[in-house]
């Protein structure tokens, strides 16, 4: 199950670590809508390229330039949170839909949390795969922690200041009382 | 002062309300403690020896007197009836029960009050000039544009999970009051020839384990682009900046390993996509913030109040204050009062609630009812008619506040030391108490004249004993004794440098002996009276005061045997030294 448009859905893509031994130039990629990491890409680009049904994962020290030109032929691509505290994949995720133009599916993995949700959003993460030991529905509530914002970032093209009409000094009377 | 709108007020709510959740999936363990640790931190609450500690925000250290009333309320309500203020303007309560920290936040909402960012990997608060819209040397009032980096860093999505905490100060005077020298950005707005308004910006500045004088990356940035020119800083940091070593992580290591030209480049390209774009600032924004600041209603009066000539002549108490606890102000007839929160005897920062309530009382009174925390732990009356200075002076002794020691050598800095925070070495409140006590005598402490001396207990700085012209750092405890080195040599202001080690560390009893003979060194070899230490310190150099320090070693006899067991760690318990004990 995750998170995807704020709705919790049954999702068949698989995401594929390289583990123990395996090599990117290696790996076996099997049948299936399969998310393989960024360096899985480059090196197996040639083959890779001929199927529809491959998405993208970027590790946090791993830049969304590598992609190239190629990264509008992915329907996902999927950011890696190693631990919650690391807080890269949210640069990753703005320099993708703002820098790259990036609009297919952007999608949170790892060590996603219900308190990291509303804060991922706003950078163009629209999918979320939530830590599995956890409620997915608990981690929902996260995307409506706030009501508001002050900053523009992906979700929010225009600051507060631009969007509405402020309360200045006359109306908001003496703040001595 | 700023006022929240119904925009700011409900941010403030909401972060209440999602809060109170997080404690209760804490208290519940839905939350392991490896999980909450980074929520509670990005609200100010820390878990220390004693229980929590909440840093509640002051931005830019401006505070009504209802603010204050509130702080005195939480002293007294949840803590041991007393706060520390701190380097970074803002207030700390030290003795709180986790589950009532959701109460507190939420008493805190009802006066446009938060902990947001206080602590955790984020930005910080903003802080700046305690002087700010009264000093003489003012070029541009820094309060509008803290006030709107203060919003545009509040809950920013992308850079909430730094490799490290951000801290910006600002300041718009000739001389610069907030160390934005030592700091992760350091703004100072000002105007260029053509008389419009702008900034020139230094990155990678910051004291802590490396600590280093920032760097400028751009020498006029026109204000409109304050904001995207500050992401951008922030974008590139957080993409580069270091994440595997806590301690190498800061954004001053970047700029060095990169050099501040690439630094400089890699910014400019990204920010190369935000310039002129939506987050560039408006002037309406500018304008309807800067309205917030606007001056309080002053009366017109004549500069010199002659009953105060005559009450100087005869009252050395008075006169003494008014030498060095007040400031002239832009406008004729009023004066800057500092409250100097240092009675040698107590502990640097420390206030009681009534002292609170007094000090928002006479806040009221004397000064339109606002307030400042200064970065030297004092607080701040900005705007007292002089005609009230005779009463003000009688107030403030009643409250032990007084003390006419401001920039004098028992005004220290302090940080609350390993009574209190797990992270120190060894005990600072203590210490600072020893040494005020030891050099208590005013006469002694004008001859000796302008100096700062800056106690921390560990090298993470908090105390900023690289920028005190003495700086005391706790290093270690080994059989049972706590070690500290002394610097000299530090300076903050527009002539910034960083205090160079004297010698060997040296314990807890040692260290007001080896003050003492710096002071000697001083003594001898200063010019005239005129000579600050500083300046000498400049002129001869390091060697003639280490060698006198460690000329002499030192004996037994300057640790008293009845207070040797103090030092033991176990004691630690009760911190033997706070306003209530």
């Amino acid at each position: 199950m995750i998170i995807k448009n704020k709705t919790i859905i049954e999702d068949d893509w698989q995401v594929l670590r390289l583990q123990g031994q395996e090599t990117a130039k290696e790996v076996v990629i099997p049948d299936g809508k399969i998310i393989v990491p960024l360096k899985v890409w480059l090196e197996q680009r040639a083959v890779l390229q001929q199927r529809n049904d491959i998405g993208v994962w970027l590790a946090s020290d791993e830049r969304p330039e590598d992609l190239t030109e190629d990264i509008h032929r992915f329907s996902v691509i999927a950011v890696d949170f190693p631990k919650f505290s690391d807080g890269r994949g949210y640069s990753i995720a703005y320099n993708l839909r703002a820098r790259m133009g990036y609009s297919g599916e952007l999608r949170a993995i790892g060590d996603v949390l219900r308190d990291q949700l509303f804060y991922m959003q706003r950078v163009g993460f629209d999918t979320f795969e939530p830590r599995p030991d956890r409620d997915i529905n608990d981690a929902l509530k996260g995307l409506k922690d706030f009501s508001e914002v002050y900053q523009t970032s992906i979700d929010q093209k225009q600051p507060l200041f631009r969007r509405v009409i402020r309360q200045g000094m006359d109306v908001a009377g003496s703040g001595n009382d | 002062m700023y006022c929240y709108d119904e925009y700011d007020q409900r941010m403030i709510d909401e972060r209440v309300a999602q809060y109170r959740d997080q404690v209760r999936r804490r208290l519940s363990n839905e939350l392991t403690e490896t999980e909450f640790l980074p929520l509670r931190l990005q609200n100010g609450l820390y878990m220390q020896i004693h229980g929590y500690m909440l840093r509640i925000a002051v931005p830019y250290g401006l505070i009504s007197s209802r603010q204050m009333r509130m702080f005195a309320h939480i002293a007294r309500k949840y803590d041991r009836g007393y706060g520390h203020f701190t380097t970074r303007q803002n207030i700390q309560f030290n003795w709180l029960k986790l589950e009532d920290t959701p109460d507190i936040l939420a008493d805190l909402a009802t006066v446009q009050m938060h902990a947001i960012q206080t602590s955790g990997n984020c930005v910080r608060n903003i802080t700046s000039d305690e002087f700010a819209g009264v000093a003489q040397d003012e070029v541009v009032d820094p309060r509008p544009y803290a006030e709107i980096l203060r919003q545009w860093s509040t809950f920013h999505p992308e850079f909430a999970y730094l490799p490290r905490k951000f801290k910006i100060a600002i300041s718009g005077a000739k001389e610069d009051r907030a160390a934005i020298l030592a700091h992760d950005i350091g703004l100072s707005v000002t105007k260029n020839a053509q008389g419009e308004t702008g900034f020139r910006v230094l990155v990678g500045g910051g004291l802590g384990r490396t600590p280093v004088i920032g760097s400028e990356i751009c020498a006029f940035l026109p204000w409109q682009h304050l904001l995207t020119y500050v992401e951008s800083i922030l974008r590139i940091y957080n993409q580069f900046g270091r994440r595997d070593n806590k301690f190498k992580a800061r954004i001053k290591i970047l700029v060095k390993a990169l050099g501040i030209d690439e630094f400089r480049r890699l910014v400019e390209e990204d920010w190369a996509d935000l310039k002129d774009g939506p987050g560039t600032l408006t002037r309406e924004e500018v304008e309807r913030v800067a309205g917030f600041f606007t001056d309080p209603a002053y009366e017109v009066l004549v500069g010199n109040d002659f009953n105060l000539k005559e009450f100087v002549a005869d009252n050395r108490n008075f006169s003494n204050w008014m030498k060095h606890n007040v400031r002239p102000h832009r406008v004729p007839g009023y004066a800057i009062v500092v409250l100097s929160v240092k009675k040698p005897g107590n502990a640097p920062g420390d206030m009681t609630d009534a002292q609170m309530d007094a000090v928002a009382e006479l806040a009221d009174r004397y000064s339109f009812g606002e307030m400042r925390i200064t970065h030297k732990q004092n607080l701040v009356f900005a705007d007292v008619k002089q005609t009230d200075l005779i009463e003000l002076w009688n107030e403030l002794s009643r409250l032990e506040l007084a003390s006419p020691n401001i920039g004098m050598l028992t005004d220290i800095i302090s940080c609350p030391g390993a009574e209190f925070c797990t992270l120190a070495n060894a005990r600072s409140i203590p210490l600072s108490k020893l040494i005020a006590e030891r050099f208590e005598n005013l006469d002694f402490q004008y001859d000796i004249g302008e100096i700062s001396l800056n106690i921390s207990g560990c090298m993470n700085a908090c105390g900023q004993h690289h920028i005190g012209n003495i700086g005391i750092t706790g290093v270690e405890k080994k059989n049972h004794e706590e070690w500290y080195q002394i610097s000299i040599g530090g300076a903050e202001g527009n002539s910034c440098s960083l205090g160079k080690i004297l010698g060997p560390s040296l314990t807890f009893y040692q260290v007001p002996e080896a003050i003492d003979r710096i002071l000697q060194v001083y003594l001898r070899e200063r010019i005239d009276e005129g000579e600050r230490f500083i300046d000498t310190v400049r002129r001869i150099g390091h060697t003639p005061f280490k060698d006198h320090v460690y000329a002499a070693g030192f004996t037994e006899e300057s640790i008293k045997p009845d207070d040797k067991d103090a030092v033991v760690a176990a004691q630690y318990a009760i911190p033997f030294f706070s306003p209530r004990f």
